[in-house]
């Protein structure tokens, strides 16, 4: 990694509020994320996480603050230029969102469609590409979501964020619900295409050995905003009680032990 | 030359030895066309120059991926200079997930196919028919199980759907009934005042609402609302498990479930075509006087010298309606798997079968009566 001044920031949050009724989400939330890291997001739950996320791809608009993505500031863009911001990210949802009227691959051909010059077989063959770079079957492509184990959605659903080769996936609980050896295999799946695509990737999740696993950088939500941001070794020295639990429960010491175990190896 | 630097562009320039194939530029998915054709075009030892790329996207590697595969199955010369390390790993990820097709992919049908898939659909209908029965089997004996042992018997839970499946359903009934009532004996007085034959309006009325419309159009409208209700309701909690919990906890379904609600209906459903009857009549009534000056008086005179067996007829049909709305609803709800596409597709199929079969069976009970003579 370089040194962070030197990285061009992609995504700006400054000042973001959010508010339920009367009850506070985020005040005054500020975060920056790098090009080309893998940042995630902890926290306990209801401390909006995933409404942070869905502040940044404009599904919830936030009652104040600066939004700025590659460049564009989200909740002032235009209708075309939001078009244009969409197509240079991806999202993929909890349970991977796939429609369940279109098969695997069709799904991954939605956002294809817009692209002007494509014909429908090169489609077909990138969207088989999607597929198998995912980690799914061949034969995965003509199977409805309803006929996909709950791993293989969520493959389905990273292999449609990844449709357009985007510049940022946002990826809300990307491992939860897996078992373990799937979750594995869907760390290291998010590491390598980042790595090798350069991809900034967005990950919301509660899950210790994806942040061991795949994360430069943890940001820390509590107390209405980002409180601390780092890697794992700036996170475990941290001495918020609440951060310092979440790092150095059983669960947490596990996990550390692992990687260290791996390292070692 | 595209005019701006981070235009994609592919040039192709031919040597007397090599194809040169040039890309700059940021690559995306709009550019993907362009560069296959030109990589399908090139003929011999090809050299894909990617020095001036700025980004390499997926679908430009897969395309270079595909070329090189095919150009080496063929014994020809094909190399890529001038990759970045990032361009390099990309092409390396690809290269291990090209997407190799099952061999035995062909999905064509063929006649025998086509003719199969007909003799399973057949014996699936065979079979649905086969499971309804066996469910409304399965009523009876839970229901007799309950006689047996009172204690059993959820009472709470059939004043409950009593009040869901017929009080609720009193204004739309009601309602719907009436303004049958009023359009019979509108149409019906157009056409007899041609005759001078007035009064017999009253027949008219009286014959089809008891007879037929009456009790026919109110299962209609309790198997859209209370077939739906009973298929979402029983597939919710299929879907969440619900049903399998119960069987662990020792609770039978079906006593539970299906019997305090088709016991419902099977109350419920005479009342509510009564009533019905009773707002046809009185909506016949109605526009009779009002069009045709048939007065109250004179009305109820001629209806009560119409033979009470048409008022039996209609009453004799609603249990066996009653039944199968009941039935259907409970067995599509059981046939719930565990997403939510398949509650929708059972709740609105259960709903089409409920009304597809209580009019088959109207139209046999008609024949039936005809046979009969009443």
């Amino acid at each position: 990694m370089t040194e962070a001044a030197a990285r061009e920031v992609v995504i700006r949050l400054r000042g973001i509020h959010n508010q339920f009724g009367r009850h506070v989400v985020h005040e005054s939330l500020d975060l920056d994320v790098y090009r080309g890291e893998i940042l995630g997001v902890v926290g306990g739950s209801g401390t909006g996480k995933s409404v942070l996320l869905r502040s940044i791809v404009g599904l919830q608009t936030p009652r104040a603050g600066e939004i700025e993505v590659l460049g564009t500031h989200v909740r002032t863009a235009s209708d075309a230029e939001r078009r244009v911001l969409e197509r240079r990210w991806g999202v993929m949802f909890q349970d991977g969102a796939l429609f369940s009227s279109l098969n695997v691959r069709e799904n991954i051909e939605v956002p294809m469609r817009a692209v002007k010059g494509l014909d429908a077989k090169l489609r077909h063959q990138i969207a088989d590409l999607k597929i198998s770079l995912s980690g799914l079957p061949y034969n995965a492509g003509d199977k409805f979501p309803s006929e996909l184990s709950g791993g293989m959605r969520k493959r389905a659903g990273f292999a449609r964020s990844l449709a357009l080769d985007p510049e940022i996936v946002f990826l809300d609980e990307p491992t939860a619900g897996l078992d373990p050896i799937g979750a594995a295999a869907f760390d290291t799946l998010i590491r390598q295409l980042s790595r090798t695509m350069g991809l900034t990737v967005f990950l919301v999740t509660h899950d210790l050995d994806t942040l061991h696993a795949t994360c430069d950088r943890i940001a820390v939500l509590a107390e209405r905003k980002v409180l601390v941001t780092g890697t794992m070794t700036e996170m475990l020295a941290v001495d918020h009680p609440w951060v310092h639990d979440y790092f150095h429960g059983p669960r947490a010491r596990a996990a550390t032990a692992e990687t260290q175990m791996k390292k070692d190896a | 030359m595209p005019d701006s630097p981070n235009a994609a562009s592919v040039t192709t320039s031919q040597t007397e030895d090599a194809t040169h194939i040039t890309l700059r530029g940021r690559f995306s998915l709009s550019d993907l066309s362009d560069l296959v054709a030109q990589l399908r075009a090139a003929k011999v030892a090809v050299r894909v120059d990617l020095t001036d790329v700025t980004r390499l996207d997926t679908s430009a590697a897969w395309a270079i991926v595909r070329s090189e595969t095919h150009a080496k199955a063929n014994g020809q010369d094909f190399s890529v200079i001038g990759a970045s390390e990032n361009a390099c790993g990309l092409l390396q990820t690809v290269r291990a997930a090209m997407p190799v097709p099952d061999i035995d992919a062909s999905s064509r049908k063929t006649l025998v196919d086509r003719i199969e898939a007909v003799g399973r659909t057949t014996a699936g209908f065979g079979k649905f028919l086969m499971e309804l029965t066996g469910f409304f089997g399965l009523f009876l004996a839970r229901w007799a199980g309950s006689l047996r042992h009172p204690g059993e018997f959820r009472l709470t839970a059939l004043v409950h759907h009593c009040h869901e499946v017929g009080v609720k359903a009193v204004p739309i009934v009601a309602l719907m009934a009436f303004l049958i009532g009023v359009v019979l004996a509108f149409q019906g007085a157009v056409q007899l005042q041609q005759f001078g034959a007035e009064v017999f309006v009253v027949d008219l009325i009286a014959v089809s609402i008891l007879r037929e419309l009456g009790i026919l159009l109110t299962a209609i409208v309790v198997a859209g609302r209370t077939a739906s209700a009973f298929t979402a309701a029983i597939g919710s909690m299929k879907m969440r498990e619900e049903i399998d919990a119960m069987r662990t906890l020792s609770i039978d379904p079906a006593t539970a479930l299906f019997v305090p609600r088709i016991l419902a209906l099977l109350l419920m459903l005479p009342i509510l075509g009564l009533i019905a009857n009773l707002c046809g009549l009185f909506g016949g009534g109605l526009m009779s006087w009002i069009t045709l000056g048939i007065s109250p008086g004179m009305f109820m005179a001629r209806l009560v010298e119409t033979d009470i067996w048409h008022l039996l007829v209609g009453m004799i049909k609603a249990p066996f309606f009653a039944l199968i709305i009941g039935v259907v609803g409970c067995h599509a709800g059981m046939q719930v798997g565990n997403n939510a596409e398949s509650l929708g597709r059972q709740t609105s199929a259960s709903v089409v079968t409920a009304i597809f079969a209580v009019i088959v069976v109207d139209a046999v009970f008609s024949i039936f009566f005809a046979e009969v003579g009443v």
